[in-house]
Formats: C-alpha cells, structure tokens, sequence
C-alpha cells in the first residue's frame, strides 16, 4: 500500500504558511507568526492520514491552508492534479465540490439563521443544476447518509445536540460528492459518547464513498482507531511520519515518543510506556529556535541539533523522521535504527 | 409571538403611567409659570380670573388626571368623530395650549407633516448611505475606504448638528446660493416645479441629519459585520464555494442586521420627535421647532403632551425591536 505510489490524490511540497505581525506606530510588517514552515505530504486516494501534535503545532493552519481557505504563503498543495494554491478565485470555487471539510465546532461553524436543509442544498444551489426537488431528494438521502432522521430538515442549528450538529456538518461536507475531506478536529467538540459514533460514522462513509480523509486531532487513541498513517507535527513541522501501527509501537522521532508515552493503554495487565515528560515551553512559532524545532526540549539533544534544521527524509521504509539522531548515518540500509540509537544514546546528557 | 406582544404591551401601561407622572411633575416642578407670561399691565383680579380659567390654580394631583383623562378619552374621542363623523366627543374639554388657546393636538396636527418629510427623508437616506458603507468598510477592514469612512463616520457623529447645519447654510445658501436656508412651511408641491422647489428647500436639512444619523448606523454596521466575518460559519459559507458575494451579503449580513434592525427601531422614535436643534436651524416648522417654543412659552399642556407622546414612542419601538428579534433571529423565541 505505501510503496506502490500511483499518483497520490493529495500530494503536499514544502507548504508555508506565515501569520505577518505588524507592530509599532506605523505598523510595520516586523515578522511573521510561522504557523506551518514547510510541511510535505502526500496521501494516496482512500487512505487517512491522521495529523497529530499538541495545542498550537500548527494542525489545524495545515488543514485549511490545504484548502486554500487561507492565503498560503508559499508550497503547493496539489489536489486531484490541480495546484490548489495557484488557482485564480473562481477556478478555485469550481474546484471546492471536489475538497470539503469538516469542521471543529459543529455550533459556529454552522450558520445559525439557515435550517438543515438550507445548509446542506447551499453548496447544491451552487455548483449543481438540479431542481428543487432533486436537491429537496438529496439532501434526504444525505441525512439519511448521516443518521439524522428527515423530520428535522427545518430545523435550525441550536435546536440540535453536539453530535447531532457534526453529522449537520458531514452531510454538509458530502453534498457535492468530494474525493478529499479534511477533518479538522471534528470530534473535539463532542462528549465521549458521542466520538465514537462519529468516528464511526466517518470510516462507515470512507468505506461507501471511496473518501480520501486528512484526520486532525489531538486524540491519539482516536487516530490510531482511523488514520493508515500517521504525520506528527511539531510548532509548524511534521517531527514523523509513519505508518500507523510502526510509529504506535516503536516512535522514531523523539518528540514523537514522548507524545505517545502519553497515551493510556486500556489494558491494565500490559506494561504501561514509562511516560516521558517535556521540560519547558513550546518555543513561539514567531521566534523558532534557529535549528531543530523541537531541540529545546529534546531529551535526545545534541550540538547538531542547535545549529541545523533536520529534514524530513526517509529513515526506514515507509517511516520518515526529521530528526539527526537518524540522518546521520548512510540513508537505505536496513536496520540501522538500534545502532542509531545506540549510537545517540552515548551522544545524548 | 402574539402572547408575548400583548404580554409586553400590558406591561407598557404601567410604565407610561408612571412616565407620565413623572413628565407632570417635572414640568409642574420646573421654575417659570403660565401667569409669568401675562403682561404686568394686566390688573391683578383679572390675571387672577385668566388663571382660574386656565386651571392652573387647581393642586397638581386635579391637574394630573384631568390631563389623564384629557388625552386617554377626550382626545382620542375627537379622532374618532373627526374620523367616522360622530358626536361623541361633544362638550368635552379637549387639552388646550396655554399659548394658542388652541388644542394641542390640532398643532401636533399641523406640525406633525413637515417634521415626518424631512426628519423621515433624512433617516431613510441616512439607512441608505451608512448600510453599503459599513458592509464594505467591514469587508476591507483598514482600507483606504474603511479609514475615510471612519474618519467621516467620526466626524459627523461628533460635530454637533447646529454646526455642521450654520456651515452648510454658509457655504451653499450665503456663499454659492445653490440652496435656501430657510424652510418655507407654506409651499404646496403641485406640480414638477413646486416638487423640484420642495427638494431643493429640504436638501440642507435632510444632509445635516443623514450624515448624523448615517455616522452611527455605519458605526454599528461595520462593526457588527466584522463580528460577523471572523465566525466559522463563514469559513464554511466559503469551503462550499459561495461566491463572495453570496457569502458576504447572505451569510455575514443578514447575520449582523439583527444590532443594526434594533438601532433603527430605537431611532424611530426621533423622527417623529423631530430633530429640535435642526429645525431650528432651518426654521423647519416641526414638532421640535413646537416643543421649543412651548417651553419658551411655559405652556404646560404642549410640552407635557408631547414629551408624554415621545416617550410613548420610545416604548413602543422598544417593544418593535423585540418582535423583530425574534423574526431576524431563528434562536430566540418569545413563547
């Protein structure tokens, strides 16, 4: 599955994506907020890449960046053959049907003046000639699809529940049949309970539509039930990324492992991961450190860390890190990763 | 949505009576009596007889509700005969001005249309400029368009109307004599050149009062639509592909009308109110201009009858404001 590569159906180079600051009198451009610093990735058509890293990594600015829903500073993000971030404005309104996404506050993101059935019929009313009652057919169907009973299409937003709202916003998403969905978040919002039943929705949908899904989340437990890869990012730079069950078992990247360690195992008879705690503060995104983003608190820290930024390379198969720990040695042997590591375990105090 | 309105209107009772109260003792209370404004020359047993026929002398509480029952059952007895031709009303004291010794309501009358051409116009333009202003001024938020309107928007609701109204009576009647600075009450609009007269004599008053009143609506405008457009649900309008157009004229404005409604209403009322100080400035023959010189004149009745009718309004538009929240806004319900 990871090594043949027909061409991916989302295929991200290097996509940058600065907030300016203007301070002073005059407001001057003085710097810029470096929410995302070039991130690559591709995701090939039917697979879930689950995107991970604490609150302000920048997760949530890559899924709309993707979407164009932000201005990106520099990159491309080619989406079904087309650059998304080039596109001239209503080239790119033709291209939204084919991306869609879902949103992380199923109550805001939702306008609260429009029923249901408005919400979903929007994006029908504009991209596609059906007549009243086709739409009025479709987005039954689409609610059908979602699980929400069709009384409620004339309802209004408040009237529903968290989890009923989300299935609002996924019906919304899938009304014009798109390949690629971005889900930033989608569940955040919901009680337990509920997660799980919207998780399941979504695969359920995968599995029917064919859907190609960029998962954002900070549930560890909940990407590692739905993501076939997994990129961990760390202050606008993916740290790893790895298939799902390689980066669970064994984390590569050392901020990766530490992310991890934080997950509970369920099983109480099955050793607990020793759980590694951070020192220190997420450095700000408007003023990274100069080299390796994560080397102020990297336990694994060396001199080359403070001076150079890793870059995202292909360690194992499959397995991409950007870390020195594992660039120094000659990349495409196998197996190089205990004498790596044991290798920097003498470097690392 | 009916209950509730019935419900609100039973309340407003009480309150207007209260008000009312109030506005009587207020005036009553207030330094300056009708016998003020009889000539000296006139012998004290007569000025003592002009009083007595005025009422005046009566204790306040008389007073009070003789007005109460003048303007709850005489005065709208008179428009219900005037109206369907009727007697009902026949023998009843109506509310008498002590300046005119005319019926207050029979000036309101005369005074009501001029203050409804032009305060009226002025709003209505005033909604016209500040909506488009403030919608764009918000969608290119710190643009050389949103400063201009900010500092215009600024500088019409600081600079007081009797300013802006004398500079504007200087630079387009005295210097340019493009228009009158005196509003000629008397003109009848027959014809195309009495129309175009008509319009030309309210231009100087009616752009005073737009701009005021176009200053605060823009304002709020502006900055309900940039609530507006920073929530998520516009991010979604524009992951669906909507136009720009689309997104910002249905999904951000309608959201933001809901302030912009409310301070419409609440500005009703002024219209019927007149603008005091500008038709003064204009020499506009309005409900304010009759305000000021009732007060000039310590004519109890007129001053009393009309701020108890403002305050009416006000309550009134309160209650219009409420309905419309509950129509302009599928989260409120009033039940």
């Amino acid at each position: 599955m990871l090594d043949a590569l027909p061409a991916p159906l989302v295929q991200v180079e290097d996509l940058k994506m600065y907030f300016p600051i203007h301070t002073g009198l005059l407001r001057r451009h003085t710097g810029d907020v470096k929410a995302v610093d070039g991130v690559s990735f591709s995701i090939p058509a039917g697979e879930t890449l689950g995107l991970v890293g604490e609150s302000g990594c920048g997760k949530s600015t890559v899924g709309r960046a993707l979407l164009r829903l932000y201005e990106v500073t520099g990159g491309r993000v080619v989406i079904d053959g087309e650059d998304v971030a080039a596109l001239a404005p209503e080239a790119l309104r033709k291209k939204r049907p084919t991306m869609q996404m879902v949103f992380q506050d199923p109550q805001a993101s939702l306008n609260p003046r429009m029923s249901v059935a408005a919400i979903i019929a929007e994006p029908l009313d504009e991209h596609t000639p059906l007549s009243r009652a086709q739409k009025l057919e479709r987005v039954y169907e689409l609610m059908d699809a979602v699980g929400l009973n069709r009384r409620f299409a004339n309802r209004f937003p408040h009237e529903f529940s968290g989890g009923q709202r989300q299935r609002i916003g996924i019906a919304r998403a899938l009304a014009l049949n798109p390949k690629f969905i971005v889900c930033d978040e989608p569940i955040a919002a919901l009680d337990v309970s509920i997660q799980a039943q919207v998780v399941n929705l979504l695969e359920d949908l995968q599995t029917r539509l064919g859907l190609t899904y960029l998962f954002i989340s900070h549930d560890l437990s909940m990407v590692r039930h739905i993501a076939d890869r997994v990129a961990v990012m760390y202050l606008g730079r993916i740290a790893e990324l790895s298939p799902r069950d390689a980066l669970y078992d064994r984390p590569l990247h050392p901020y990766a492992e530490a992310l991890l360690s934080a997950v509970n195992e369920p099983d109480p008879n099955r050793a607990r991961r020793a759980r590694i705690i951070l020192k220190g503060d997420v450095p700000s995104p408007a003023n990274p450190p100069q080299g390796c983003n994560f080397c102020t608190r990297c336990p694994k820290v060396f001199d080359l860390c403070r001076a150079v930024k890793p870059d995202l390379t292909e360690v194992e198969p499959g397995r991409h890190v950007a870390c020195h720990l594992f660039s120094k040695p000659p990349a495409g042997t196998t197996g190089p990763r205990e004498a790596t590591e044991h290798n920097q375990q003498g470097v690392t105090q | 949505m009916l209950t509730y309105t019935l419900r609100r209107l039973l309340l407003a009772i009480p309150t207007l009576l209260l008000i009312s109260l109030a506005i009587f003792l207020l005036v009553d209370l207030a330094p300056g009596s009708p016998a003020s404004e009889i000539p000296l020359t006139v012998p004290p047993e007569v000025k003592a007889k002009i009083l007595e026929a005025m009422g005046v002398n009566q204790p306040v509480w008389v007073r009070y509700v003789l007005w109460l029952k003048q303007f709850f059952v005489v005065e709208p007895l008179v428009g219900w005969d005037s109206l369907f031709g009727t007697h009902y009303s026949e023998g009843m004291q109506r509310i008498i001005s002590y300046q005119s010794r005319a019926p207050v309501f029979t000036t309101i009358g005369q005074r009501i249309p001029q203050t409804l051409t032009v305060i009226g116009s002025a709003y209505a333009i005033g909604i016209l400029i500040a909506l488009p202003i403030g919608i764009y001024s918000a969608y290119r938020q710190y643009s050389w368009f949103d400063q201009l309107g900010t500092f215009i928007a600024m500088v019409g609701y600081s600079v007081p109307t009797f300013f802006t109204g004398v500079l504007l009576i200087v630079i387009f009647s005295v210097n340019l004599g493009w228009f009158p600075s005196i509003y000629d009450t008397t003109l009848k609009v027959v014809d195309w050149a009495s129309f175009w007269k008509q319009v030309h004599q309210m231009a100087l008053p009616v752009t005073v009062l737009a701009l005021f009143n176009a200053a605060e609506i823009s304002r709020y405008t502006r900055s309900s639509m940039l609530e507006n457009l920073s929530q998520d649900y516009v991010r979604t309008a524009r992951a669906k592909g909507m136009t720009e157009r689309t997104v910002v004229l249905k999904h951000v404005l309608r959201n933001s009308l809901i302030p912009v409604v409310t301070i419409i209403a609440l500005g009703m009322p002024t219209i019927f109110g007149g603008a005091i100080i500008t038709e003064q400035v204009f020499k506009v023959n309005g409900i304010g201009a009759a305000l000021i010189g009732a007060i000039h004149g310590n004519d109890l009745p007129m001053v009393q009858t009309l701020t108890f009718i403002f305050a009416t309004l006000i309550v009134l538009f309160n209650l219009v404001a409420d309905v419309l929240y509950g129509f302009l806004d599928p989260r409120i319900r009033y039940d």
